[in-house]
C-alpha cells in the first residue's frame, strides 16, 4: 500500500479538514461541449478561495463534460478536484474501471450520490442503470481503497484507488426523521465527508445537526453544509417550490424582492435595459449578503466543518462570499509527503 | 396479474398491414380483468377493423375468437381449425400470448394488439399501477412488504434518495415514492431498525440482466425417465 501518512488519500480537502480548518468547497458546472478553456476559466475563478472545487457528473441528467475529464483539467490547473460520480449511468463495472483511471490521472476526493431521475434531463428516453446505489458505492470505492478488492470480492495487485470518499444528504427532504439515520449509514458505509443539499433555513438545519450530534455522527464525518447564494426573488421562489429538500424562509424571500424594490412599481415594458441591470445587481449584492450571512452562522453551529458553495453557473460569487465571510486566505497544510510519517 | 394497454387503431392497421382476412384472438385472463384483450374488446376491435377498412374503401374480413389462456399452447389448440382461412392473427394477449401462438403456430403471421404494461393491481375502479419486476430473488420481506425494486423510479435498496417529498417520488407527484411508503409502513409496525442495515448490492443475474429465464423443475417433468 502507498504511504499515505495515515491520510486515506491525503488531498489538500483531507488536509486541510484533518487540521481541523474550516474548510470550503465550490461546485464547478462542466460544460455542454468539449471546450477545455470553459474549465480553465472556472477554474481562476475559484484557484485560492476554495480548498477543492466539486465537478458535477451529467448533473440534473445533462449531458456534460464528464466530471472526471473536466477534473484531470483542474488537475493541471493546480485546483484540487472533487469528482461526483452518480449511479444512473453507469454499472460497476464502469464505476469501477472510471475511478482507477481517474485516480491515474491525480483525482483524489470523489462523491457518490444517486442521481437525479434522466425524466429531468435532455435524454428522457434513456434507458437508466442504478445498478448500485449510493451506499453502496461508498462501501464499493472504501472497500477499493483500503482492502484493495473490488466489488465481486476479487483482490488486485498494485496501486488501489486511494480517494477521500464523500457523500451526499439533503436535510429536509423525505422522511426528514430518517434524514440523520440515513447519514449515519453513508457513515457506516465508510464515507469520510458530507456535503448537503442547499441549505437556507438555519433553524431547520440547527435541528438537523442536534440529531446528527446527539447520534454522534459529527465525530465521525466532516460535514459541509450546502450553500448558495440567491440570483432573484423569483429564484428562490422557483427553488423553494419545485425544488424537494430545499426551504428558504419567507424572511429571506421578503429580503430579495425588498432589495429590487426600486424598480418594482414599473412594469416589464418601462424597464429600460439599464434598469434591469442595475435591479439584477441589487438582487445579487442581496444574495451574496445572505449567503455570507448564512456562512457565518454555519461556522457557529455544532458539527459543521465547512461549507460547500454551489453557485451554480455563477462561479464569479465564490470570491466575494469567501471574502465576505473572512474565509480568505485558504490555509495551506502541508502536503502528505512532506509530513514525517506517523508510527503505524 | 399481467397489465397491459390497446395499441392505436392506427397502429394496428398498420401491423395488419394489406392481409386481407384478419382473425382477433383474445385472451380471457389477465387482459380481460384490466379491460385491455378479453372477450368483450376482441369484439370491439374486429368492429372497429371491419368499419374501419371498409371506410378507407378496402374492406378486411375480420372475425374474432377467445381463448381461456394465449399463455398455454394447449388453449391454443381451438384456434387450430380457423387458421387455414386467415391470413393474420391480430393478438390481444400479453406478449407472452403474442409468443405462445408464433411458437405453437409456425406457419401463422401473428402481431401484437396490445403494449404489455407491467405485473400490477387495480388501485381503484379504471387505475392499475406495477407492483413487481420479476426481479427472481424476492426482498419484501426486508420492505415491509412494499417493493422499492419496482415501486421506486431507481431501484433503491438503501433509500430513499434526496428527491422524495410529500409522498410523491421526484419524477412526478402522481408516483408515490415507494420509500416514503416503506418507512410508514415500518414505521407503524415498530420495525425501523430494519432500515437501519444497509443492503448490499443486488444480484441482478436472478433478474433479466443473468439472460432470459428459466425454471426447470423435475419432479414436475413428464418425460422423466422412469426407474
Ligand atoms: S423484490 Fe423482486 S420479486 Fe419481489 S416484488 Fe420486487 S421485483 Fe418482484
Ligand atoms: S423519490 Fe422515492 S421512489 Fe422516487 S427515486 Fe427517490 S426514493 Fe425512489
Amino acid at each position: 500500500m502507498s504511504d499515505t501518512n495515515g491520510y486515506h488519500s491525503g488531498s489538500n480537502l483531507e488536509r486541510i479538514l484533518r487540521a481541523g480548518h474550516f474548510a470550503v468547497t465550490a461546485e464547478l458546472g462542466p460544460p455542454q461541449n468539449a471546450d477545455g478553456e470553459v474549465i480553465r476559466k472556472k477554474a481562476q475563478l475559484l484557484k485560492g478561495y476554495c480548498d477543492a472545487a466539486n465537478l458535477t457528473d451529467n448533473q440534473t441528467a445533462i449531458v456534460r463534460m464528464s466530471s472526471i475529464g473536466a477534473g484531470t483539467i483542474l488537475v493541471q490547473e493546480g485546483l484540487e478536484p472533487v469528482i461526483q460520480m452518480v449511479c444512473r449511468d453507469r454499472n460497476r463495472l464502469a464505476m469501477q474501471s472510471d475511478l482507477l483511471g481517474a485516480y491515474a490521472l491525480g483525482i483524489r476526493n470523489l462523491l457518490c450520490l444517486t442521481g437525479d431521475h434522466q425524466t429531468f434531463g435532455n435524454h428522457p428516453t434513456a434507458k437508466n442503470v442504478f445498478d448500485i446505489d449510493s451506499m453502496q458505492m461508498v462501501q464499493m470505492v472504501t472497500g477499493m481503497r483500503d482492502k484493495r478488492v473490488f466489488q465481486c470480492g476479487e483482490e488486485f495487485k498494485g496501486q488501489e484507488p486511494r480517494f477521500f470518499v464523500g457523500a451526499v444528504e439533503s436535510p429536509f427532504a423525505h422522511p426528514i426523521d430518517f434524514r440523520p439515520h440515513r447519514l449515519g449509514k453513508k457513515v457506516k458505509a465508510g464515507a469520510s465527508f458530507i456535503q448537503t443539499q442547499l441549505v437556507f433555513d438555519i433553524e431547520a438545519f440547527k435541528k438537523f445537526m442536534d440529531k446528527v450530534c446527539s447520534l454522534g455522527i459529527h465525530e465521525q464525518v466532516y460535514l459541509l453544509a450546502g450553500i448558495g447564494p440567491l440570483k432573484s426573488p423569483t429564484m428562490a421562489k422557483y427553488m423553494r417550490d419545485n425544488v424537494p429538500g430545499i426551504l428558504i424562509p419567507n424572511e429571506m424571500i421578503k429580503r430579495m424582492e425588498k432589495a429590487g424594490e426600486p424598480w418594482a412599481g414599473k412594469s416589464k415594458d418601462e424597464l429600460t435595459a439599464e434598469d434591469k441591470k442595475a435591479r439584477t445587481a441589487a438582487w445579487q449584492d442581496e444574495g451574496i449578503k445572505i449567503c455570507i450571512e448564512l456562512i457565518q452562522q454555519m461556522r457557529k453551529i455544532k458539527g459543521v466543518s465547512g461549507v460547500h458553495i454551489m453557485a451554480i453557473e455563477w462561479e464569479k460569487a465564490v470570491k466575494p462570499l469567501v471574502e465576505g465571510a473572512g474565509l480568505y486566505p485558504r490555509p495551506v497544510v502541508p502536503d502528505a509527503s512532506t509530513v514525517s510519517a506517523q508510527p503505524a | 396479474m399481467i397489465v397491459a394497454e390497446q395499441k392505436s387503431l392506427d397502429e394496428i392497421k398498420k401491423l395488419v398491414g394489406s392481409a386481407q382476412k384478419v382473425l382477433v384472438v383474445g385472451c380471457g385472463t389477465c387482459v380481460t380483468v384490466c379491460f385491455a384483450g378479453g372477450a368483450r374488446e376482441a369484439a370491439i376491435v374486429a368492429a372497429e377493423l371491419r368499419m374501419s377498412t371498409k371506410l378507407d374503401g378496402s374492406p378486411k374480413e375480420v372475425t374474432d375468437v377467445t381463448v381461456q389462456r394465449q399463455c398455454e399452447w394447449e388453449y391454443l389448440d381451438e384456434i387450430a381449425p380457423k387458421l387455414g382461412q386467415v391470413d393474420i392473427i391480430l393478438s390481444l394477449g400479453c406478449g407472452v400470448g403474442v409468443q405462445a401462438i408464433a411458437e405453437h403456430f409456425p406457419g401463422t403471421w401473428v402481431v401484437p394488439g396490445l403494449n404489455t404494461k407491467f405485473m400490477g393491481l387495480p388501485t381503484e375502479q379504471g387505475v392499475w399501477a406495477e407492483r413487481c419486476a420479476a426481479c427472481g430473488d424476492c426482498i419484501l420481506g426486508l420492505t415491509g412488504g412494499i417493493c422499492p425494486i419496482a415501486r421506486c423510479s431507481k431501484s433503491l435498496l438503501n433509500g430513499p434518495c434526496g428527491g422524495s417529498l410529500d409522498g410523491h417520488c421526484e419524477i412526478n407527484a402522481d408516483i408515490s415514492c415507494a420509500w416514503q411508503l416503506i418507512y410508514d409502513r415500518l414505521n407503524s409496525m415498530g420495525k425501523l431498525e430494519v432500515l437501519m442495515d444497509i443492503q448490499p448490492p443486488k444480484n441482478w443475474q436472478t433478474s433479466r440482466d443473468g439472460g432470459p429465464r428459466k425454471i426447470v423443475r423435475e419432479d414436475l417433468r413428464l418425460d422423466k425417465k422412469e426407474e
